[in-house]
C-alpha cells in the first residue's frame, strides 16, 4: 500500500527553554568536573546513571550543552550501550547471564519464565516499578551456570522454578519492607 | 602528481584524492551508497571495493588515497560476487516495493538491485525498523527504506551544522533518530531537506510529490530562488502545472546541492488562492469615475470576497492601465513630475527594475525611485563606495568554506542566509576559526570559536579597539597599506586613544576578548589543520586568509555608514582584502536587491552606479531612451513618506513592495499613504500596502517569469518560469511597458513629445531588455541572456568576451586606492530611560521571509512559526512576572504590540529581540524614523527604547482590585531604570 502523508499536522507549538533554569546540584557536582570536554562524555553519563539509576531526558540535555556536545550525537553514544537506561529501573534489577555457559545450561528457559512471571519484556520494569528484566552477555560467573543476578546479589544453577521462586520470596521481601516503613 | 592506472588507463592526480574520485573524474563508475563528495568518507557500504595490484584484500576506494604507480581494478569476478553479497544484505532489509514508490527512476539503491539482479534476498532476515514518521509537513521519513547510509547524518553534520539526526542503537536496533526518537519537529532540525536531497532510497522523500507522479512523468526546470539574497539555483519538477517538489543540483554555483526550508519547500504561495488575478480598482473610485467593472470577476475573485478585498472591483487591464496612465498625466500637468514617487522592487528581475526606473526617469521625469536597499544595505553601498570604489560583496560565496578566520558580525546568518551558514559550517568543519560579534546568541555561535557580547549600539568601540590591537602588535600589514591606500596616518591617530579597556567600559566585551579576536582575525589564525594560502613553511604569505561577513547589524544604524567604514579600515590594515577568502562581505537580503541597486532603482544613480548629477553619464542614458533625465537626486523611501505626509509627493507608483510592514514607524507610513491622490501597487497578492491602493495591478512571481537576478556575490543568473501566472496576472516588465506606451501617448499629446519616444517600450521579452540595459550599464555591458545561462557571470562584465569578475580589488581598488577613514564611534540616537529601559532589535527569523506575503501564506513555513514572538532575557521577563510562552506588550514612544514571549539567554538582558513579519503585531509600529544614518539615508532598525508590559498581570490587577482595592496598579507598568 502506497502511504500518504497527512494532510493536516498539528500545529507546532513552541515548547518553552527546557534548559532556561540552571542545573540541578547534584547534576552540577558531575558536569563541573567535565564542563567543556567531549571526550568525558561516556564517562558523564556512567556518573549520571550511577546517581539516578538511568539516563534522565533533561539531564542529557544539560550534559549536551555543558560539553559542547550536540544532543543527537549523546542520544546515539547513550544509546549503543546496553548498559545505559533512559527509565526509571525497577527495585530491583534483575539480570540474566546469557554467556556461552549459561546458554548451554538453560538460561533461555530462565528468561522466558521470568517474562511470563513478570509480563514484562526485555529492558523493561513492571508498572509497580518493582522489577526490571535485562539480559547480559556474560557475568563472568561460569561455574554456577546458569546465573542470575539480581541487583548486587548472584543466585547460582538456577532453574526456571527456583528463579520464578526467587521473585516471588523478593516480593515478599518488599512487602515486608514497605510494611517496615509505614510502621 | 602522481601516476596510476586504474582499470589499465593511465590517470596522473594528486596525492590527496582517493581513488574512487580520481575514477569518477575520469568517467570510471564505481558502485557506492554512502559515499559524497561533499561529505566525509564513511566506508560503510563496502559496494565500492577494488582491488588493488599486490594487496591481498580488496579495499573500499572510497577511503583509499591514490599512490604512485598504483594498479587498481574496479571490476573482478571476486568483487562483482562480493558486491552481489553485500546488495543481496541490503536488500533482506529493504522492501522491494518500486512499482509503488515515488523514488522509482531516480533511486541509487534500485540502479544497484537491477545491476546486480536481486529483486529478493536469499536471507531470511525480518525488514527490523518499522517506523514511519509524517509528523511535519516538509518530508516523511520511513525507516523501512532506510539503509543506514548515514548520508543523512553527515550532511546535517557537517554542511548544516543542525545535528538534528545521528545513529542510534546497535546492530538490528540500530536507526537513524533524533534525541529520544522524538518528531523532528521536536529536535534541532531546521527542515533544510539536505538529508532528503542526499538520501540515495526512499527513506526520505517530499511529502508534496507522495504519489503524485513518477520520475519519468515530471519536467524539470531550473531557475533561481526568490528569496533571500544568496541566490541558489533550484530545480522544480512539475507535472499537470503543479509543482511537485524543488532540489538543489550540484552544478548550482552558489549553492551546489544544498538549499534552506524557504527554497526548498516555500513554493506552494504561488498556488495560494489569495493570488491576484485581476486588475483591481477602489470601489468608490470606480464609482466616481464611472468605470466600467468586470462584474463576473468581481463576484467570483475570492480575493474580492475577503474583508480587505471588499472595498475593490475587478476591471480589465485595459480600463486599469488606461486609468493609471491618465492619472500620472494628470498629476504630472497638475503638480511636476517630482510630485510622482515610485518604489521598484528587489524581488523583481533587473530587466523589471531596469524598465522600472526608465519609466521614472524618462517617461515621468524624476528621480523619485527607489527600493526597499534603502532599508537594508543603503550604508553598504555608500561605505564601500566610499572606501573602495563599489559597494558589493568582494568575494563569492563559495570562497567562505576555505577562509582561516571567518568574521561575522550583525548577521544571523543562519536563519538570513542559510545556505551561506552551511559554507561557514564547512569552514569550521576544515579547521577554521569562527569569530562572532553579535549581542544576540544566534545559532552559529555554536560553532563559533570566540563569540564577543557587545551591548547593542557599542559595537564600534570593539571594532576600533580590535584596530587598535592590530596595530599595537604591529599585526598591521604595512606592504598593503604603502603601495594599496591612502588615508593611513590619520586613521593610525585616531585609533590610538581607543583601547581595549576603554571598548570594555562601553561594551561589557572583556579587553582581553578583544585582543584575541584581533589576533584571530589579523593573522588569519586556524583551529586546525593547514590553510589553503600559506603552506607551514612558507615565508612569502606569513598570514592566513580572513573573511569578513556581515548584514544588518552594522547596516540599519544612524551610523551605519561610518560602521561599514570601519570594518573596511580593518580589512584594509591587515590587507585581508583582494584575495581569495577574504574580503568584505555584506550578505544582501532579497534575491534582486543587488541587481535592482546596479539598475539604479535608487535617486541618486542611473544604472551601473553612475551619479545622476554627472551629465556625461546622463547624455548616454538620454541617448538611448529620448528624453531629459532630471540631474537632481530624488527622495529616499523614507524622505518619499514624508514628502507624502506632507502632499508634496500627490501620486505614488509601487511595484512589489510592502512599506506598510516594512518601513520604520508604520503609523507615519499609513498616514502618508493615505493622504496620497493616486497610489498604484503592483504585486502578487493583496498586501497591506494594496489596501491603501487606488488601484491594484497583478503581477507574476519570480516562478512565473524569465529574467536575470543579481545575487550577493554579484552573480548574474538566468531565471526560467516553472510555472504559468494565475489569471490574468501579467509580469512586471510587461506592465511597466503598457504603462510606459499610454503615458507616452497621453503626454505626446498634451505637450506633443516628439514620436521617436514611440518604440522605447516596445520588446520582445526580457533577453532584449537585457540588450539595451548592458548598453548603458557599464558594469553589465557584456551581460546576455545566453551567456548567463548556467552559472552566470559576476560582475563587472566589462565586454561581451570578459568571463566576469568573482573577486574585486584583486589589482588596485575600483576608486584606485582604497580610503582609510578616521571616524569616531556614535552611541545609538535613542537612548534608553526610566520610562522605556530596554533596547528592541528587530531582524528575521528562518522560517519567514520579510513582510511574510510569501512565507505566510506557504503551508509548512506557515506550520512551523505561524505567529510572531518576541526573545526576552529571564532576568527582564522576572522583573514583570512574564511567563515563557505567554503573552507580553511591547511599548515604544510611537506604539505598541503584543505577541508572544519566549524567554531565554539568546539575548542579554536589556534586550528585545522581535521579528518583523507579522501583521497582526508589525515591529515597525516601534522604529523611528526620527534620526538617518547621514550618507545612506538608511533608518535605525536595530535600536530602539522599549518597555515591556505583563498583559496577564494587568488582567490579574484588575480582578484583584474589584473586590479589595488594593495597589494601584501602575505599580506593575512601573520598571526600576537600568
Amino acid at each position: 500500500m502506497l502511504r500518504h502523508p497527512k494532510k493536516k499536522h498539528r500545529q507546532y507549538l513552541y515548547q518553552g527553554d527546557p534548559l532556561a533554569a540552571p542545573p540541578p546540584p547534584e547534576l552540577e557536582t558531575i558536569l563541573e568536573r567535565h564542563r567543556g570536554r567531549d571526550d568525558a562524555l561516556i564517562t558523564v553519563l556512567e556518573e549520571i546513571q550511577n546517581h539516578y539509576g538511568y539516563l534522565p531526558q533533561r539531564q542529557l540535555q544539560y550534559t549536551a550543552r555543558e560539553l559542547g556536545l550536540p544532543l543527537s550525537r549523546v542520544y546515539g553514544v547513550a544509546t549503543f550501550y546496553n548498559l545505559f537506561h533512559f527509565t526509571a529501573p525497577g527495585r530491583y534489577m534483575v539480570r540474566v547471564c546469557r554467556g556461552t555457559a549459561c546458554h548451554v545450561n538453560g538460561s533461555r528457559q530462565i528468561i522466558h519464565a521470568l517474562k511470563d512471571k513478570l509480563a514484562i519484556n526485555e529492558d523493561e520494569s513492571t508498572p509497580d516499578g518493582l522489577f526490571s528484566l535485562q539480559t547480559v552477555a556474560c557475568m563472568g560467573a561460569c561455574s554456577l551456570a546458569p546465573v542470575l543476578v539480581v541487583n548486587d546479589n548472584t543466585y547460582g544453577r538456577m532453574s526456571p522454578e527456583s528463579a520464578v521462586d526467587e521473585m516471588e520470596k523478593l516480593k515478599r521481601e518488599n512487602a515486608i519492607l514497605d510494611a517496615e516503613v509505614r510502621a | 602528481m602522481i601516476t596510476l592506472t586504474i582499470d589499465g588507463n593511465r590517470i596522473t592526480t594528486s596525492p590527496d584524492t582517493t581513488v574512487l574520485t580520481a575514477a569518477l573524474a575520469h568517467g570510471i563508475e564505481i558502485p557506492r551508497l554512502c559515499h559524497h563528495p561533499d561529505l566525509s568518507v564513511s566506508g560503510g557500504c563496502r559496494l565500492c571495493l577494488v582491488q588493488v595490484q599486490g594487496r591481498a584484500n580488496p579495499a573500499p576506494s572510497c577511503g583509499l588515497l591514490c599512490e604512485e604507480n598504483m594498479a587498481v581494478q574496479t571490476s573482478t569476478d571476486l568483487i562483482e560476487k562480493m558486491r552481489r553479497d553485500v546488495m543481496d544484505l541490503f536488500v533482506s532489509d529493504h522492501p522491494m516495493r518500486c512499482a509503488i514508490c515515488d523514488k522509482n527512476g531516480a533511486c541509487d539503491f534500485q540502479k544497484y538491485a537491477y545491476q546486480y539482479g536481486i529483486a529478493e534476498t536469499t536471507h531470511d532476515f525480518e525488514i527490523s525498523k518499522p517506523l514511519y514518521q509524517d509528523d511535519n509537513p516538509f518530508f516523511i521519513r520511513d525507516h523501512e527504506m532506510c539503509i543506514l547510509c548515514g548520508k543523512c547524518v553527515r550532511v546535517c553534520d557537517e554542511v548544516v551544522g543542525a545535528n538534528a539526526i545521528d545513529f542510534a542503537g546497535r546492530s538490528f536496533g540500530a536507526r537513524i533518530a533524533t534525541p529520544f526518537d522524538l518528531a523532528l519537529s521536536e529536535s534541532a532540525c531546521v527542515f533544510c531537506g539536505s538529508c532528503v536531497q542526499v538520501c540515495p532510497t526512499a527513506a526520505l522523500l517530499p511529502a508534496s510529490r507522495i504519489g503524485k507522479g513518477r520520475e519519468w512523468e515530471l519536467q524539470r526546470t531550473r531557475t533561481v530562488c526568490g528569496y533571500c539574497g544568496v541566490g541558489c539555483q533550484i530545480e522544480y519538477a512539475t507535472r499537470r502545472g503543479q509543482i511537485l517538489y524543488g532540489q538543489g543540483f550540484r552544478d548550482a554555483p552558489a549553492n551546489g546541492e544544498y538549499l534552506c526550508v524557504k527554497g526548498r519547500f516555500g513554493w506552494d504561495f504561488a498556488a495560494s488562492p489569495e493570488r491576484l488575478t485581476h486588475p483591481l480598482v477602489n470601489k468608490e473610485l470606480a464609482a466616481a469615475l464611472h468605470l466600467p467593472i468586470d462584474e463576473n470577476a468581481t463576484l467570483n475573485d475570492p480575493v474580492l470576497q475577503t474583508r480587505e478585498g471588499k472595498n475593490f472591483v475587478a476591471v480589465t487591464w485595459e480600463t486599469a492601465l488606461d486609468l493609471a496612465a491618465q492619472r500620472l498625466a494628470d498629476t504630472l500637468r497638475e503638480t511636476g513630475a517630482d510630485s510622482i514617487a515610485g518604489l521598484a522592487s528587489a524581488r523583481c528581475t533587473n530587466e523589471e527594475n531596469y524598465l522600472f526606473q526608465k519609466f521614472m526617469r524618462a517617461s515621468i521625469g524624476t528621480n523619485n525611485i527607489d527600493h526597499c536597499a534603502r532599508l537594508c544595505h543603503a550604508s553598504s553601498v555608500t561605505g564601500l563606495g566610499m572606501a573602495f570604489g563599489s559597494g558589493a560583496m568582494t568575494n563569492p560565496i563559495r570562497d567562505i568554506r576555505h577562509a582561516d578566520c571567518v568574521f561575522i558580525t550583525g548577521s544571523n546568518t543562519a536563519e538570513s542566509h542559510p545556505v551561506i551558514s552551511y559554507e561557514v559550517v564547512r569552514a569550521v568543519k576544515n579547521g577554521a576559526h569562527l569569530l562572532i560579534i553579535d549581542p544576540r546568541r544566534v545559532p552559529l555561535v555554536d560553532h563559533a570559536t570566540l563569540w564577543l557580547q557587545p551591548t547593542p549600539g557599542t559595537d564600534s568601540y570593539v571594532f576600533l579597539a580590535m584596530a587598535h590591537v592590530i596595530l599595537r602588535e604591529s599585526w598591521h600589514d604595512a606592504e598593503f597599506i604603502q603601495t594599496r591606500t591612502e588615508g593611513f596616518d590619520a586613521f593610525a591617530e585616531a585609533v590610538k586613544q581607543f583601547t581595549p579597556e576603554i571598548a570594555e567600559l562601553q561594551s561589557g566585551v572583556p579587553a582581553e576578548k578583544i585582543e584575541q579576536a584581533a589576533r584571530m582575525y589579523a593573522l588569519g589564525e586556524r583551529k586546525f589543520g593547514a590553510s589553503a594560502f600559506c603552506p607551514p613553511n612558507a615565508a612569502s604569505e606569513p598570514r592566513g586568509h580572513s573573511s569578513i561577513l556581515y548584514a544588518m547589524g552594522i547596516t540599519q544604524r544612524t551610523n551605519g555608514t561610518e560602521l561599514v567604514l570601519t570594518l573596511a579600515n580593518l580589512a584594509m590594515l591587515t590587507g585581508q582584502i583582494g584575495k581569495p577568502s577574504t574580503g568584505i562581505n555584506p550578505l544582501r537580503g532579497q534575491s534582486n536587491v543587488q541587481g535592482a541597486c546596479d539598475m539604479g532603482a535608487l535617486p541618486d544613480v542611473l544604472p551601473g552606479y553612475q551619479k545622476v548629477s554627472n551629465a556625461e553619464a546622463r547624455q548616454r542614458v538620454e541617448n538611448e531612451w529620448g528624453g531629459a533625465v532630471s540631474p537632481k537626486p530624488g527622495l529616499t523611501v523614507v524622505e518619499m513618506m514624508q514628502a507624502a505626509f506632507d502632499k508634496k509627493i500627490r501620486a505614488m507608483y509601487i511595484m512589489g513592495e510592502n512599506p506598510m510592514l516594512s518601513d520604520p514607524d508604520v503609523t507615519h507610513v499609513e498616514h502618508a499613504l493615505k493622504a496620497l491622490d493616486t497610489l498604484i501597487v503592483q504585486d502578487i497578492f493583496l498586501t497591506e500596502t494594496a489596501q491603501y491602493a487606488h488601484l491594484i495591478l497583478p503581477a507574476a512571481a519570480w516562478l512565473e517569469k524569465d529574467g536575470t537576478f543579481t545575487n550577493t556575490e554579484r552573480r548574474v543568473q538566468l531565471l526560467a518560469p516553472v510555472l504559468a501566472a494565475p489569471g490574468s496576472a501579467k509580469t512586471d516588465w510587461e506592465i511597466v511597458c503598457e504603462l510606459g506606451k499610454r503615458l507616452d501617448a497621453q503626454r505626446s499629446d498634451n505637450e506633443k513629445v516628439e514620436s521617436s519616444r514611440a518604440p522605447r517600450w516596445r520588446f520582445d521579452g526580457t533577453e532584449q531588455i537585457m540588450l539595451e540595459l548592458a548598453r548603458v550599464t557599464p558594469i553589465y555591458h557584456g551581460a546576455r541572456h545566453p551567456r548567463l545561462r548556467g552559472n552566470g557571470l559576476a560582475w563587472p562584465i566589462p565586454d561581451e568576451n570578459h568571463p566576469g569578475t568573482p573577486v574585486l580589488h584583486t589589482e588596485k581598488f575600483s576608486r584606485g586606492l582604497g580610503k582609510f577613514h578616521a571616524l569616531m564611534p556614535q552611541l545609538p540616537y535613542e537612548q534608553t530611560d526610566a520610562e522605556y529601559p530596554l533596547i528592541l532589535t528587530t531582524g528575521r527569523i528562518l522560517y519567514q521571509y520579510h513582510t511574510g506575503g510569501m512565507t505566510r501564506r506557504s503551508e509548512g513555513l506557515a506550520w512551523r512559526e505561524p505567529r510572531g514572538f518576541a526573545e526576552i532575557n529571564p532576568t527582564d521577563a522576572a522583573r514583570i512576572g512574564l511567563r515563557d510562552g505567554g503573552w507580553v506588550i511591547i511599548k515604544s514612544r510611537r506604539g505598541q504590540v503584543r505577541t508572544q514571549a519566549r524567554i531565554g539567554e539568546r539575548v542579554p538582558p536589556g534586550v528585545v529581540f522581535y521579528s518583523f513579519h507579522w501583521k497582526e503585531g508589525p515591529a515597525n509600529v516601534l522604529t523611528h524614523a526620527e534620526k538617518l544614518d547621514p550618507y545612506a539615508k538608511i533608518p535605525e532598525f536595530k535600536v530602539s527604547a522599549v518597555r515591556l508590559e505583563n498583559p496577564a498581570a494587568e488582567h490579574d490587577a484588575k480582578k484583584s482590585a474589584k473586590p479589595k482595592r488594593s495597589e494601584p496598579t501602575d505599580e506593575i507598568m512601573a520598571q526600576p531604570a537600568e
